[in-house]
């Protein structure tokens, strides 16, 4: 038999916040509650791996080829385990107005790796608009949100905490 | 340059905006909170539905729609159930004010939702938000909770016997899911691919955050008032988001007379230009609408008179460009984004905006050939006609969006495409965004 996705505690956590989440759509409609799974499994796991994939569309009752097309469509499910720390560099035109270019290439000098690529510790993206253009140039670590990022001293405050 | 000082607005949404404790109910009802919605309540749907036509109140999630028209196409014979979906997708480049309302005043939109739903008929609200809006999402989930509490939503709303569920739903990082049908798919647990039919096959509405805000204030003081801030066709005051280069960007509520040099220039708005630098373009509704040039910006950011223009109101993102802004860098920058997020269901969005990205790109690198630019603008007339004129070859606008963009630029800039290719160059160097920070 295949590992089981969870620890034993956190297969409780995730049935019954699933069955939870279920009550909010019609009961024929339980593959509503893809997103939302899929986001409480990354949260545990830190990712979304195939045995993964496959607990969810059983849950919902659904192919995992569905589970598969979903969390590969958005940017937010990793598919592939991604480093300890996601970073998320806006780099949209008023990010880009006010510096973000070359923040992001002091990012990578920083951390070593190049956008778009990572290792065991970083994975460095351009992200699209955050919704944060008036306090730009801004990013986020495994989804916190920093703003009003102007100069490199911010950026190293940010970075000065994680191991 | 000297501008006068926009004309005073009442603050009809941003109200409470940096009070403390402005996000909890406790300080919403001292406020007046809820008290639209009572009054609602003993309302006939329809009566709800004439008011908020009466207000001219249009929608402020991009496309301006009348939003009392929109709630009248709900069918009332049909025996399907009805839902509301709010989009707080809040993705395209240059906008930033839904994320206010969301922190500052979530009760404002809960209450709004609420008597949407009473004039509508529908018993469930989705509240979409993008998945980035982690701190927002919080927020509104505590709202959402003591909403409960006080009895503002579940099995009888404030006593009213109307039955009302709300819920928060997360997206994970699409801007197609913003676009409404993109947006009720994701709802139902997909990927966001446009397509025409409601949430779970049922009528529903979808309202951004911002329009939904606007109603309980139209409740509580009449349509004829909100009506009267506005335009003869655009009621109410407006957010704009104010970014790029200026001195003090920001989410600002002004009245729809407002003109783009007054937001950029006035104090009590963008405070001017930074030392030395002036305007060179503006964008006045978000990275899809059709750029201005300094010239055109005497405009007011409202959606007939922006629509005169060849441009739009959009979603109110104002994005300002000064003369150190290199405007091949900032296009390719604009159409990268769209080909990034073109769901790929429609071959000339697919295929036309990575393509029109690979030839700005090229120009930008010095690399352009003399007939780079029939080209570039070849593909985006093939994606959607200039000027906007309605929807063009794809099924939904993100097509439009990717190619105004594109066609705006190179015919209002094409002096600096041409040097481009001309010195096969970009002569901004190494810095095509002037100087902005010190990373080096
Ligand atoms: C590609 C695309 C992206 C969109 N993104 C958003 C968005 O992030 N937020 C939003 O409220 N509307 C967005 N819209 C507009 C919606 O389709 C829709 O018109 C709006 O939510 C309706 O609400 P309203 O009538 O209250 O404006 C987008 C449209 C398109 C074509």
């Amino acid at each position: 038999m295949a590992d089981p996705v969870f620890s034993p505690d956190d297969q409780k956590l995730f049935d019954s916040r699933l069955a939870d989440i279920l009550t909010r759509y019609p009961a024929d409609r339980k593959s509503a509650a893809m997103l939302p799974a899929l986001r409480m499994m990354q949260e545990i796991l830190g990712w979304c791996p195939p045995e993964g994939l496959r607990l969810v569309a059983e849950r919902l009752e659904v192919k995992p080829e569905r589970a598969y097309e979903v969390a590969s469509f958005y940017v937010m499910f990793h598919t592939e385990k991604p480093g300890k720390y996601v970073v998320d560099v806006c780099t949209n035109l008023s990010c880009s107005l006010r510096g973000a270019e070359g923040m992001l290439a002091y990012l990578e000098r920083k951390l070593g790796v190049k956008a778009g690529h990572g290792n065991e510790q970083w994975l460095l993206r351009e992200a699209e608009c955050l919704a944060s253009c008036g306090t730009a140039p801004c990013l986020q670590v495994n989804e916190d949100h920093h703003e009003n990022l102007t100069t490199r001293e911010k950026v190293d405050a940010i970075f000065a905490n994680l191991g | 340059m000297t501008v006068a000082p926009a004309p005073a607005v009442q603050t009809v949404i941003s109200e409470a905006w940096g009070q403390p404790n402005s996000h909890l109910i406790s300080e919403y009802k001292k406020r007046g909170g809820y008290k639209a919605l009572e009054k609602a309540l003993a309302m006939e749907p329809t009566a709800i539905t004439d008011e908020i036509k009466r207000s001219n109140l249009r929608g402020r999630g991009g496309a301006g729609f009348p939003t009392g028209l929109k709630w009248s196409f709900v069918p009332k014979d049909n025996p399907k159930p009805k839902y509301l979906a709010v989009n707080g997708d809040e993705s395209e480049p240059g906008t930033f004010k839904d994320r206010y309302i969301l922190e500052y005043d979530p009760h404002l939109m809960l209450e709004g939702i609420a008597i949407a739903c009473k004039a509508i008929g529908a018993h469930k609200a989705y509240v979409y938000l993008r998945g980035e809006f982690k701190f927002q999402a919080e927020r509104v989930d505590a709202a959402i909770k003591e909403a409960y509490e006080a009895g503002v939503f579940g099995e009888s709303v404030l006593g009213s016997g109307f039955k009302l569920d709300c819920y928060l739903v997360r997206g994970a990082g699409a801007y197609i899911c913003g676009e409404e049908t993109g947006l009720i798919e994701s709802i139902e647990g997909k990927k966001g691919w446009p397509a025409v039919v409601g949430l779970f096959g049922c009528p529903t509405v979808v309202n951004n955050v911002e329009t939904l805000a606007s109603v309980p204030p139209i409740m509580n003081k009449g349509a004829a008032w909100f009506a009267g801030l506005g335009t003869d066709k655009s009621g109410g005051t407006r957010l704009v988001c104010l970014s790029g280069t200026v001195n003090r960007p920001g989410v600002y509520e002004v009245s729809m007379d407002t003109t783009i040099d007054q937001l950029i220039h006035d104090p009590k708005y963008g405070q001017g230009m930074p030392a030395g630098r002036k305007v060179k373009a503006v964008i006045p509704g978000g990275s899809s609408a059709p750029v201005l040039t300094a010239d055109e910006t005497d405009v007011a950011l409202e959606f007939e008179a922006l629509k005169m223009k060849q441009t739009m109101a959009g979603s109110g993102g104002v994005v300002v460009m000064d003369d150190t802004t290199c405007m091949v860098r900032a296009l390719w920058r604009v159409t990268r984004f769209y080909a990034e997020e073109s769901c790929g269901q429609c071959t000339p969005c697919r295929e036309g905006m990575p393509w029109m990205t690979r030839l700005l790109r090229k120009i930008e690198e010095g690399l352009g050939e003399p007939e780079d630019l029939e080209i570039l603008m070849n593909v985006a007339a093939s994606i959607a006609p200039f000027p906007p004129i309605g929807l063009g070859n794809t099924i939904c606008a993100l097509g439009d969006a990717g190619a105004l963009p594109v066609q705006s630029f190179v015919m209002k800039f094409k002096h600096e495409f041409e040097q481009h290719i001309a010195e096969k160059r970009c002569p901004h160097g190494d810095h095509p965004w002037g100087h902005f920070g010190d990373w080096a």
